[in-house]
Formats: structure tokens, sequence, C-alpha cells
């Protein structure tokens, strides 16, 4: 009696050569990207009548770059390693006299009544020139906020025994659930009005 | 012993690759998953700077991107060595920012319009003068949140 029903079986010897040959090619298109960067606002355009409001020129830390990458940090020429430590300086210092609405309670700087009153108070303004190289650039800004971050962080870590970073961190996953973000949006906002981030930037001088 | 020499010595039984196959799907389906295919090419020279401070940018969907950088060689000869901004596909000047950041926020549906965020890919070379024309553009059309893309890594790289 002949063989009949069962089909002849289907050789998947090559079914390996042909998933390798589709791993290959996904292989070599995926660019994992990993995006990430400084998270900067930019100033609305002002174009109202209002008188700005006059700022001391203690509060303000005036930061210049100019095209070969030089830094005037409150008119000192610095260099960009001390840039950090100079800021947290500034933005720690707390120079208002105790009794005073200025006063900084857990400021721990040198409080000199030269330099910033109050965190809330001090502005940094960054200034920069047109042909400024852009990696200059990015890295006075990182250290700028590295010196928010390390001060913010000092202060969550004094109320709220974790890093505001880590905070800030969770509360961008995707993964966190609502309740949990609740909490985090109220600590994480109440660190920022400890040491908001005043951050003013002129636009760019032309040239020398 | 007897009972373990059995077997003829000197010939090893073969490796079944009989699951080889599913192995290597698996991985296929991985890289299937994770794969983002370029829906633009950079035609600009684009060596970010390097941060350490940086916040990862979620959601791809509220993202418009805007690469500056000087051209890549094949382009050098049209469009000089000049920085240039690229916008989808092709070079821009400064003042087609506004109306392409427009467009692109009009794509996207109505609840994120006003939650996006400007990449700004920008060559590590390249001046600040373009950078600044382009953040003047954005605040004329009120697309204020920035995010100064870099790799990770030791700021002070930046300044070799």
């Amino acid at each position: 009696m002949p063989r009949r029903g069962a089909p002849p079986e289907v050789n998947a010897g090559s079914m390996a050569d042909i998933a390798f040959l589709l791993l290959i090619f996904f292989l070599v298109t995926t660019t994992i990207e990993t995006d990430a960067g400084l998270d900067r606002m930019l100033p609305p355009i002002d174009d109202s009548e209002v008188v700005p409001p006059v700022i001391k020129e203690k509060n303000i830390f005036a930061v210049t770059i100019n095209k070969s990458g030089q830094l005037l940090v409150e008119e000192e020429l610095t260099d960009i390693t001390k840039l950090k430590d100079k800021a947290i300086a500034f933005l720690d210092n707390g120079g208002a006299a105790n009794g005073t609405p200025e006063f900084c309670s857990f400021c721990k700087g040198k409080r000199d009544v030269k330099s910033s009153d109050n965190p809330t108070k001090a502005i940094i303004s960054l200034k920069n020139d047109r042909e400024t190289k852009y990696g200059v650039y990015i890295t006075v800004q990182n250290e700028i906020v590295a010196a928010y971050n390390e001060l913010r962080n000092r202060e969550a870590q004094r109320l709220y025994k974790r890093d505001f970073t880590d905070m800030e961190e969770e509360y961008s996953n995707p993964e966190t659930s609502d309740e949990t973000k609740e909490v985090l949006k109220k600590k994480i906002k109440n660190i920022q009005t400890l040491f908001p981030q005043k951050f003013s930037e002129a636009e760019t001088s032309d040239g020398n | 012993m007897s009972k373990f020499s059995k077997k003829k010595d000197g010939d090893v039984p073969a490796v079944s690759t009989a699951s080889l196959p599913d192995i290597v799907f698996m991985l296929l389906f991985f890289f299937m998953t994770v794969t983002v295919m370029k829906d633009t090419s950079v035609k600009v020279k684009n060596e970010l700077p390097k941060a350490s401070e940086t916040k990862k940018l979620e959601k791809k969907d509220r993202v418009i991107t805007i690469y500056v950088g000087s051209p890549t060689e094949e382009y050098q000869k049209v469009f000089g060595k000049e920085a240039k901004i690229q916008l989808n596909d092709k070079f821009s000047s400064p003042s087609e920012v506004g109306p392409y950041i427009l467009q692109e926020r009009a794509k996207k549906s109505e609840d994120i319009q006003n939650v996006l965020t400007t990449s700004l890919k920008v060559d590590r070379d390249a001046n600040m003068g373009i950078v600044s024309d382009i953040k003047e553009e954005l605040r004329k059309v009120n697309a204020l949140k920035i995010n100064y893309t870099t790799y990770e890594g030791i700021a002070f790289d930046n300044l070799k």
C-alpha cells in the first residue's frame, strides 16, 4: 500500500540561516538612542511696558565667556573648574542679617554682606560672545546646573533624606505611580522654592 | 570501570543545534522591538558635547529636533564649512526655524502641543552665534522648553 496522507516534512534546516540574516540586519540598523541633555527654559518675549524691578548689584553673579573660551566671573578671570565652587559660594551665601525678612535660615555660606542676600534673590547672569564655542558654553551651563543640584541635594537630604536629582528621576519615570508622583511633586516644588534657578542669559554681544 | 567504557571512545556526540533557530529568533525579536528606524539622515557633523547633569528626554513624540553643525564632506562643496542648521532633511537659515517649529507643532495631537521640547543637537565646535539665533527664533514662536542634547560624560572634556 502506497503511503498517503502525511505530506513530506519540510526541511527546516535553513530556518536558522534566514533568522540570522534578519538578526544581522536589525543589529546593524539599530541605534539605541540615548537622548539626554540639559533642560532649559527660554525667557518669553516681554514686550510689556512694565519697568523691571531694580536688582541689587550684589545679588547678581555675572559670568562672561569670551570667544577664546576664557571666563570672567564677577570681574575676575577664573578657571572653568572653579566656576562651580564660586557659584555655590554665591548662591549659598545668605548675606541678609538675621531678623530681616530676607534672612536665609538654611544657608551655610559665609554670610558676606557684599554677596547675595538669599538664594531666592540670587541671579546668575550668563553672557557669551557670538564666537564662543558651543562646547565651552555647555560646560559652563553644566557647571551652573551642577551647583544648583548640589545645593538642592543638600537640602533634600536634610528634609527628606534623599537626593533631589534622585527624586526628579523617579518623578519623570513613566513607571512611577500617580500617588507617589503627587508626594514627590510637593517635595520637588518645596526644594525648588528654596533654591530657584534664576538664570538670565543676555543676548550675545557682537564680535570683539 | 567496564560499565563506563562500553561506548566507543574518541567519538564525541554531536551537539544538538535544534534549538539554535529558537535562540536566534529570540534575539531577532529583541532587536526588532528596540529598533528605531532613523527618519532623518544627519547631514552635518554632529559630535555632541558632554555633560554630567543631564536629564533624560522621555517620550519621543514630544520632541522636535534641530541639528546644527558644519556640513559633512559630501555637502561641503556646496554649503561650505561654516556651521549650518538642519531641519528635517535640508539645510536652513535661522529664519526658517520658527515656521518649522510651528509646522511640527501642528502635526502633533492637540493635548501635547503645549508640552513640546525642542532638542538642540549642536556640534561642539559650532559657534554660539548660530545657537543664539535659533534661541531667538524659538522665543518668537513661544517654544520655550529646550534641551541641549549632550552625551553623558565629564563636561571638562569639551574644552580639549
